[in-house]
């Protein structure tokens, strides 16, 4: 029967929501939908990321385009009866800001959503991802077939090279550049090329590839299909990491039903192009960011990079020409095509065009995926789309472009995006993680993670890359634990230069960036570690002492109660005294007070 | 299932037309089923059950179902307000299965208002 719904569920089925059981809520949506026989009008729509992670679970309920959010399964039966049956939409399941009484009951209403421009995520949460059809409704794989019955290889590349496009995975290097390059390397070669989807995003709090993946799968093949047809490529890779089953699955998917459709394979929509593409399984390294290197793990050799020239375009995969782009590259590319270089251009700054995908986390009270026009400010994604800082504190610091990027501190939060001006202030895009941190975070302590993770990513091949960013790190070290001397800080300026120069890739070449940036904007806290053995923001441990406030103090024995180290003791009704030689500086005591009189020096 | 060609892709793009423009509020009508308590107990549920069914054999596409409280008018329940693009909305009142079937054909498909079920053009004012 040609059934008519005359409502859609937009379920978030992302992995964000899905960790927080949307797979479990559509389970009694399910249930209860047939319980009150509304499985022909009521339809549930699973979709992927939504974007608005902090939020989750998330439901999206159309025509009406209504928001809920934090659903719980217990919370399902009552929506279903209130709103789906009776019509009277659920206020307390809607989204309320912070700072606001009121909920605000449409989606397109929200902040977080309002400010944001969507081309890369144009289809997130508005289609089925598993469902080929949904995308087509959404004119996907229209560009493809305008690309390959009325333009030729190099008018694609010429419309991409005059949108501007810049590689979306860190560098920004042109997009149209590159293909340009690969195609004539082909040519001049006389080699068949290969076209390779990074999706081996490893940048800590970084999740814009694994939710461009899960919701929109079809954007990023649609994509590669059309940059194969430009640089005459005849197999394309997704590299996908391990970590993203979520992914590799929707991917997979979408590979099927493009070859069931003919949009993969042989003769391509009825034409003489044929390309097809396989999904490869990375096991999660971040130096596979680096070309060279994930060449070799594609070729099932251990990833390290290698000397350039040739470059990937001259020598890739198996000795063949190959172009390497990132997934929000990839699914741009579509649109690009579809509305015309011209329209994306207008679009952004001077040097960076279109829009960009961030995903904002950190101190903020809205932590999700974000789409943003280039040029916008760190102040508008931060306070307009982000909420400002949780629980009302102090913004200190944004780090921008993952362990290779740097901070960037409040004095800066009026710069406008884009790739030159996050690099002229220490930092860089990156692929667009951007970890926003309050006046409770050290910059010493956050300056020592990065380099922790790098410690653990260096592929060990430089020894300055590999012995001196451990260096680094001890150094980190030894100022957290209060033992830093004042010649700790000229022996880290020396070192980051010697390991930015020796290093062979852009892991090695970028991996002092956190240091450096940390230094350039906040010596005043690596000299406060050192001098006066103080730690400003109170995390490093062995630089803090807690207190009892004699005044404030009841006596309410709150703490005692808490403290697992039998470290506080006094008089009920009188004010209590902190052992420090039994302290484990663990600040339960700090957190249970609750009349403020526990102070951290 | 065959090979496409690029004429399939609009195709199927006009196929699945219905299922995606709900998701965009977009359509060329709207059909407001009132469902208050009163409604429901004089048998709104009936009146959306046929009309739905009705937009399904038809296949009718670009407009929108969708349910609110009670408009004010218990008595007259069950009660739908048809909303044409551009033009003023139209409530009606004592409705049964068979009238909203017929609603929906004269007036959202060929856009003549059945006046005879018609309690008024219009909608009461903003505060």
């Amino acid at each position: 029967m040609n059934t008519t719904f005359r409502l859609q569920l937009m379920l978030c089925t992302g992995t964000g929501c899905v960790s927080a059981g949307a797979f479990r809520i559509m389970d009694v949506l399910d249930k209860e939908l047939k319980k009150h026989n509304l499985e022909t009008e009521v339809q549930i729509v699973p979709t992927g990321c939504n974007g608005f992670c902090a939020q989750g679970p998330i439901l999206v309920v159309h025509p009406d385009g209504i928001f809920y959010n934090l659903l719980t399964e217990k919370d399902i039966p009552y929506l279903v009866e209130e709103h789906f049956l009776k019509g009277r939409p659920v206020k307390k399941f809607m989204f309320t800001p912070p700072d606001k009484k009121e909920p605000i009951p449409l989606m397109k209403n929200i902040g977080f959503f309002s400010k944001q421009r969507l081309i890369a995520l144009r289809n997130r949460g508005l289609i089925d991802p598993e469902k080929i059809d949904e995308y087509i409704a959404r004119d996907g794989y229209f560009a493809l077939s305008k690309v390959l019955t009325e333009m030729k290889p190099e008018e694609v590349i010429e419309e991409v090279k005059k949108s501007g496009l810049r590689g979306r995975g860190g560098a920004g290097f042109p997009t149209g550049k590159k293909w340009e390059i690969c195609r004539g390397e082909i040519i001049r070669q006389k080699k068949s090329g290969y076209i390779v989807c990074n999706g081996d995003e490893g940048d800590p709090g970084a999740f814009m590839d694994r939710s461009i993946i899960e919701s929109d799968p079809h954007s990023v093949l649609e994509g590669m299909i059309i940059g194969a047809y430009a640089i005459g490529a005849k197999h394309g890779y997704v590299y996908i990491r391990n970590e993203y089953p979520l992914a590799v699955k929707r991917m997979q998917i979408a590979i099927e039903q493009a070859r069931e459709y003919g949009l993969l394979g042989e003769n391509i929509l009825g034409t003489d192009f044929s390309f097809d593409v396989s999904i490869q399984k990375g096991a999660g390294a971040f130096v596979c960011g680096e070309e060279t290197s994930l060449i070799a793990s594609l070729e099932g050799k251990p990833p390290e990079p290698r000397q350039r020239p040739p470059f990937p375009a001259q020598y890739g995969i198996w000795g063949h020409p190959t172009n390497i782009n990132n997934v929000e590259t990839w699914a741009t590319v579509p649109v690009i095509l579809a509305r015309g270089s011209r329209w994306f251009s207008s679009i952004g700054t001077e040097t960076s065009k279109g829009t960009k995908v961030f995903s904002l986390v950190g101190k903020v009270n809205n932590t999700g995926l974000v789409e943003v026009p280039m040029g916008i400010t760190l102040r508008e994604i931060i306070y307009d789309i982000g909420g400002g800082i949780q629980n009302n504190k102090k913004f200190k610091a944004v780090q921008t472009g993952g362990p290779s990027g740097g901070c960037i501190p409040a004095s800066l939060l009026d710069l406008p995006i884009d790739y030159e001006k996050l690099t002229e202030v220490g930092s860089m895009m990156g692929s667009g993680g951007m970890i926003v941190m309050d006046e409770d975070t050290c910059m010493v302590d956050v300056a020592k993670f990065f380099l922790e993770f790098l410690k653990g990513e260096s592929c060990g091949k430089c020894t300055s890359c590999r012995e001196g960013i451990e260096a680094l790190y001890d150094i980190l070290d030894k100022i957290c634990k209060g033992e830093g001397e004042e010649s700790d800080l000229v022996a880290l300026e020396e070192l980051a230069p010697a390991i930015k120069d020796a290093s062979l890739c852009g892991l090695g070449k970028t991996a002092p960036n956190p240091v450096l940036s940390t230094l350039r904007y906040f010596k005043d806290e690596y000299i406060a570690h050192i001098k006066e053995k103080k730690c400003p923001a109170g995390v490093c441990k062995e630089l803090i002492t807690y207190y009892i406030i004699e005044e404030k103090c009841t006596g309410c024995g709150l703490c005692v109660k808490n403290c697992p180290s039998d470290a506080i003791s006094g008089e009920k009704k009188k004010p209590h005294k902190i052992d420090a030689e039994k302290c484990i500086k663990c600040g339960v005591c700090f957190e249970v007070c609750k009349f403020n009189a526990i102070e951290r020096r | 299932m065959p090979k496409l060609k690029p004429e399939d892709l609009k195709r199927i793009r006009e196929e699945m037309k219905k299922t995606i423009s709900l998701r965009h509020g977009e359509g060329k009508a709207k059909i407001i089923v009132h469902m208050g308590t009163c409604g429901i107990a004089a048998g709104a549920r009936n009146v959306l059950s046929a009309l739905l069914k009705a937009m399904g054999e038809k296949d009718i596409k670009d407009v929108i179902v969708t349910t609110s409280g009670c408009a004010g008018l218990c008595s007259r329940e069950p009660m739908a307000t048809v909303e044409i693009k551009g033009q003023a909305p139209v409530k009606y009142i004592d409705l049964n299965e068979e009238k909203i079937v017929k609603i929906l054909e004269e007036h959202v498909v060929k856009g003549n208002i059945v006046k005879e079920y018609a309690l008024a053009i219009g909608s009461e004012q903003e505060p």
